[in-house]
């Protein structure tokens, strides 16, 4: 989900404001999977998610003459899908914001990795199967609100810490440590799903992440 | 310093986005030499990252980005028209 140049992105977003309306389309283009994610990662409905990622879009669409090329383009449209989110959420359940903050307290104490040595070398087809992506899914849902909003940023949509922080409006450090929890959540989560596989090549290691 | 499991858990996440200094990573790898059990942690956090990070595991709904583009196009219509 890298931007090849932020030059060519500076230059579109002049134009669109000069009047290239149409262009408008182009600019959205490369991140219309992140929007979708990052509300999806909060209102959890696929109805809700797209009809928020349009809007979303729509209202960046239509302040894009506030956007500041201080930030990057693609922090401030997370930015706009966050508190698109945010809204929904208010709307939804009055007590969700509350409740949110209560959970930053509630978990203390247990964000252990599950132990275990009969699985490290998981062959690429478990990986590849059906059930574990689905599990994988659920596993995220289920993550305490503040956890999975880090781990959708940073490890799906693939922000960095800053990034993150940022459009979160929260601190690197808190990114870092609740990152942290939602990894070692799933990592827990998921071994059942993982255990019972056979050995397999290591090959598939030799990947990059 | 020999460092216990623990230890290394709660450095797992850092380690794996590589923003652990030279000296903690240095022991965090020594440990992982001989330790199966942390090494399996490790490698079965890093698989779920990639598994997470596949575009297959988090898919769009079908025709996501057509209706996004229909609406966009309808308010770049009403624009032009104000």
């Amino acid at each position: 989900m890298k931007q090849e140049s932020g030059t060519t992105e500076a230059a579109l977003i002049e134009r669109i404001l000069a009047g290239e309306k149409e262009l408008f389309h182009e600019l959205i283009r490369p991140y219309e999977r992140r929007v979708y994610l990052t509300v999806f990662s909060m209102v959890k409905n696929e109805t809700e998610a797209e009809d928020a990622a349009q809007e979303t879009v729509i209202s960046a669409y239509r302040h894009l003459a506030s956007f500041r090329g201080d930030a990057k383009f693609s922090t401030w449209l997370t930015t706009i899908a966050i508190n698109e989110g945010r809204k929904r959420l208010r709307k939804a359940k009055r007590a969700a914001e509350e409740s949110i903050e209560e959970q930053a307290e509630g978990h203390e104490g247990d964000f252990t990795p599950a132990p275990l040595t009969d699985w490290r070398e998981i062959p690429l087809e478990a990986l590849e199967r059906k059930e574990l992506r689905q599990a994988l899914r659920s596993a995220v849902a289920e993550l305490p609100d503040i956890y999975r909003q880090v781990f959708t940023l940073r490890d799906l949509e693939e922000l960095n810490v800053e990034e993150t922080a940022e459009a979160l409006g929260i601190n690197p450090g808190a990114v870092k440590v609740r990152l942290h929890r939602a990894r070692m959540m799933l990592q827990k989560r998921l071994v059942p799903f993982l255990k019972s596989t056979a050995r397999a090549s290591r090959a598939f290691f030799g990947r990059a992440l | 310093m020999k460092m216990d499991c623990k230890h290394v858990w709660e450095h797992i996440s850092e380690y794996i986005d590589d923003s652990v200094d030279a000296k903690l990573r240095e022991d965090i790898e020594r440990h992982l030499e001989h330790c199966e059990i942390c090494s399996a942690i490790l490698d079965s956090t890093r698989n779920i990252l990639i598994l997470t990070a596949d575009n297959l595991t988090f898919e769009l709904p079908v025709g996501y980005s057509e209706r996004l583009h229909a609406r966009l196009a309808r308010e770049l219509e009403t624009a032009k028209q104000d």
